[in-house]
């Protein structure tokens, strides 16, 4: 008997037992069709139920950014289908078919969630299309041509049927190798309003599933009495007291000697019995130093940069350049630590299965997880099962190249004998004092002018690099040692400036530093839109028109560039503000998408008020409208309260903050008003996760410049002495 | 020791420490999980929940303060059975898509009910003041306002 015979056969039982259609990618990487339970079944990106609803399997996790409405959307539109019957259910970790395009390995990151599923996810839809109109041209005996799809109904003249009653025959056909996309003009939902979020109604009643709502038989709850010092190790602990708090289970020393895992039946138990424990460290290899002597490091080493990261640009020549200039503008600019601070403390939930183990995680990296685990496990990675649920944000910090919980996770439950659940369960505190945070970042930026225009800029940053040294650093950035992730928006800004020199250090520290929503352009925005204002008003220019000079030309970046320069000034009344009211504008590409912002304030007895922020965003085809708004307004948020008044500071290489009342986030009596304008496009669609946070500090800043006098160069905005209304 | 309350309109026995928060007890004993763990210092408003007809922070309440309480979780709010305000307020969440991780979602929620069942019509000053120990870090805040005002609109009629 051929595999296909068997194929068929199988299927003509599969059918009678209410199978569905799953539609997914074969090792090959071609798209394939089969019934569930067949020997052909695979991992799929879409899977027709018996009843017409259309499944779209997530391969990135949801974070809050939209993701799942936004995969939902691309198949749905190729199929047709209508979007009340659409659900979603996320993969399993299973790299060769579900791996991020952009990244090569399965995870979320760098806001490419939609700009590398776009055509992939269109391509499974389509391709489910092709094989149930093909179903239905057999069943009824009509030509393909003459069958149409309306909100989930196939339809010919005398017939119609949903999805769910093809499936049996389109699992007998094949799919097409190139199933053909709709074009633009034959868009029903990309692009438009009115579709609801998949992920709403379980996230307002309360049923979501985030990983610290997990619970599975035996599980035991488990809390890391971690050193206080980044790279401490422990020399001894007495868990006497412990015996003495109920449902204590246990308490023993991970093997990486960052602490003790403390067991407990509950996890207000595990939390108390903590309370109880003493423990002594070996700091010899710690980070011991203080905030300040940290600061004083980075600057130190902008005297002389490590590296040139501008492509033939000479420092020698920059500063000839700026020796010929008749003005200089220049600013020593220091950006702090910053935790990203996720609503849902990090936290997840391990258990034995019969080859190996599995998680359920709000996972934001797979690959990794497996990876990791697997080494600590001593089982094959593929053994590493993943259950990803909701995430109660990220920002980033959910990608650790070390995979920092879920290896305590791992080894937590290693000790107890690996049969076992566990919950790891990280408090607020240990979210703050965990590390992983935005690096400390400091820049010297000195600019020359000429008969008022830029004849060089000499840029010079020193922070930790977040690859360089990791699994994650490609080639070029262990050869080059400069990490893209600490110069990115700088040594590739659009700006038309000559004798651009960017030159780079890497500062040693023990403190581990990650991407923190929009990485780099976090604290890079904020320096060149900061000194771009300061060289305009030398140059007595306005600073949308002077930007707008420098962005001239036909290069595209430039153009999109002052595509939403424009668009936001003229939204936001650019230059007319009302009396008492003072703008500040910035305009950064990340991630390949645009995004100018004129914050507006007003000042209230000395105090100043964020009152509105207008945001022009250029993300090529605008998938979902209103998922690119809640983006920019969440973005806008998120910037807005890093850079009025979070900071990670340590004292003798302790974080001083401890909770949310000395890293307060932002309140809803500081979000401004926030209008967006979304710009129209054919152009791929990029990311929008990240891109909405980089122009809203430096617009702030000048604005704050702008109402008083005050320039901010060492943020946050209340360091400096701003006070908020 | 032993402690009587009602959850949701059910009585409860629940057998807990002194000095346990409500917090863990709904979600390690009585698997309501909706009820979220944000900062544990009543700083975040994740775990808000009302007792007594007051919104709480169940982090900061302690379980041998509730004998005889009435407890109400967002797993008791909606639904058939729940009030003018928990349908309105659920109804203009899901139509502004407020939303994002959701992880607050929850406690943001159980706050905008309360304050709609004492102030029907709340200016954005009232949700101001009613909402700030709500914390998002998504900053879904402009949408919260805005759905607080249509819920008040929905209840209007």
């Amino acid at each position: 008997m051929g595999i296909e015979t068997t194929r068929r056969t199988f299927l003509k039982s599969a059918a009678a037992t209410g199978a569905a259609l799953v539609i997914g990618l074969r090792p090959d990487g071609r798209i394939a069709v089969a019934a569930t339970g067949s020997p052909a079944e695979l991992n799929p990106f879409v899977r027709i139920l018996p009843d017409g609803v259309v499944e779209v399997v997530i391969k990135h996790f949801e974070m809050g950014q939209g993701t799942t409405t936004g995969l939902a959307t691309l198949v749905a539109e190729e199929l047709d289908a209508d979007w009340s019957r659409v659900t979603i259910d996320f993969a399993p970790a299973d790299v060769a078919r579900y791996k991020n395009l952009a990244l090569g390995a399965q995870g979320t990151g760098g806001s490419t969630a939609i700009a590398n599923s776009f055509l992939q996810y269109r391509k499974a839809g389509a391709a489910a299309r092709d094989v149930l109109v093909n179903a239905a041209a057999e069943t009824w005996n009509v030509p393909a041509s003459t069958i149409s799809i309306e909100k989930g109904v196939l339809k010919a003249a005398d017939h119609q049927a949903h999805f769910g009653e093809m499936i049996a025959k389109a699992a007998t056909l094949f799919a097409p190798e190139q199933p053909v996309l709709k074009s633009p003009d034959q868009f029903r939902l990309i692009g438009k309003d009115g579709l609801p979020r998949k992920d709403t109604p379980a996230k307002i009643n309360g049923t979501a599933t985030f990983a610290l709502d997990v619970k599975v038989p035996g599980m035991v709850y488990v809390v890391i009495l971690r050193t206080p010092r980044f790279g401490g190790k422990l020399k001894s602990f007495d868990a006497s007291a412990a015996k003495a708090i109920k449902g204590f289970i246990d308490a023993k020393v991970l093997p990486t000697q960052e602490g003790v895992a403390v067991y407990a039946k509950n996890t207000w138990a595990a939390i108390k019995s903590r309370e109880v424990i003493t423990a002594q460290w070996d700091y010899s290899g710690a980070e011991n130093r203080s905030n300040e002597e940290l600061v004083a490091h980075h600057v130190s080493l902008l005297d002389k940069p490590q590296h040139q990261a501008v492509k033939g640009a000479d420092l020698a020549r920059t500063e000839a350049a700026l020796k010929g200039a008749d003005q200089i503008v220049e600013g020593d600019f220091i950006f702090p630590f910053l935790a990203h601070a996720p609503m849902e403390p990090l936290n997840c939930v391990i258990e034995p299965t019969q080859k190996g183990v599995r998680f359920h995680d709000g996972c934001q990296f797979p690959t990794v997880v497996q990876h990791v685990a697997g080494a600590i496990l001593k089982i094959d990675p593929a053994n590493v099962e993943i259950r990803t649920v909701y995430a109660g944000g990220s920002f980033g910090r959910r990608a650790t190249p070390v995979a920092d919980y879920h290896s305590q996770a791992a080894m937590a439950f290693a000790l107890l004998g690996g049969k076992t659940p566990v919950k790891l369960v990280w408090t607020r505190e240990d979210d703050l004092h965990g590390g992983f945070y935005r690096p400390m970042v400091a820049h010297r930026v000195r600019v020359g002018l000429k008969d008022g225009k830029i004849v060089g800029w000499d840029h010079r940053l020193a922070g930790k690099p977040i690859l360089l040294g990791t699994a994650m650093a490609s080639e070029e950035v262990t050869k080059s040692g400069i990490d893209p992730a600490t110069v990115e928006g700088v040594n590739d800004t659009h700006y038309a400036i000559p004798e651009l020199s960017v030159g780079v250090s890497s500062p040693e520290t023990q403190i581990p530093v990650l991407w923190w929503r929009s990485v780099g352009h976090t604290h890079t925005a904020y320096a060149m839109e900061s000194i771009i204002d300061m060289v305009a008003k030398a140059a007595k220019a306005d600073p949308v028109e002077f930007r707008l000079a420098m962005l001239s030309g036909d290069d595209k970046d430039k153009q999109r560039l002052a595509g939403v320069l424009k668009l936001a000034a003229e939204k936001a009344g650019w230059g007319k503000a009302p009396a008492g009211r003072f703008q500040g504008v910035a305009v950064h590409k990340s991630f390949n998408t645009y995004v100018a912002e004129v914050v507006e304030i007003s000042l209230k007895g000395g105090a100043v008020k964020v009152e509105k922020v207008t945001c022009a965003v250029d993300c090529g085809v605008p998938v979902n409208p209103d998922v690119i708004r809640a983006q920019m307004e969440g973005g806008i948020g998120y910037g807005l309260g890093a850079i009025m008044r979070n900071e990670i500071t340590l004292s003798e290489g302790v974080v001083d903050q401890q909770n949310f009342p000395d890293y307060e986030p932002l309140r809803i009596t500081d979000m401004p008003q926030v209008d967006v304008h979304i710009v129209a496009s054919t152009e791929p669609p990029t990311g929008v996760g990240e891109p909405g946070v980089p122009p809203v500090g430096p617009a702030l800043a000048n604005a704050i410049h702008a109402a008083t006098g005050t320039r901010v160069l060492r943020p946050p905005m209340t360091r400096a002495g701003v006070k908020f209304v | 020791m032993a402690i009587k309350l009602n959850v949701n309109g059910q009585p409860v026995t629940v057998d807990a420490e002194p000095g346990t928060p409500l917090l863990w007890v709904l979600r390690d004993d009585l698997d309501l999980t909706g009820t979220k763990f944000g900062c544990g210092v009543a700083a975040c408003g994740a775990c808000t929940v009302i007792v007594n007809d007051e919104p709480v922070r169940s982090c900061q309440t302690m379980i041998e303060d509730l004998e005889g309480a009435n407890v109400s979780t967002i797993e008791g709010v909606g639904g058939k059975d729940g009030s003018a305000a928990a349908k309105a307020v659920q109804t203009a969440w899901a139509k502004l898509d407020v939303v994002q991780c959701g992880y607050c979602q929850t406690g943001q929620i159980m706050s905008a009910i309360s304050l709609l069942k004492s102030n029907p019509k709340p200016t954005d000053a009232d949700i101001d003041t009613a909402m700030s120990g709500n914390a998002c870090r998504c900053a879904t805040y402009k949408r919260i306002r805005a759905a607080i005002h249509h819920a008040a609109q929905i209840m209007e009629g």
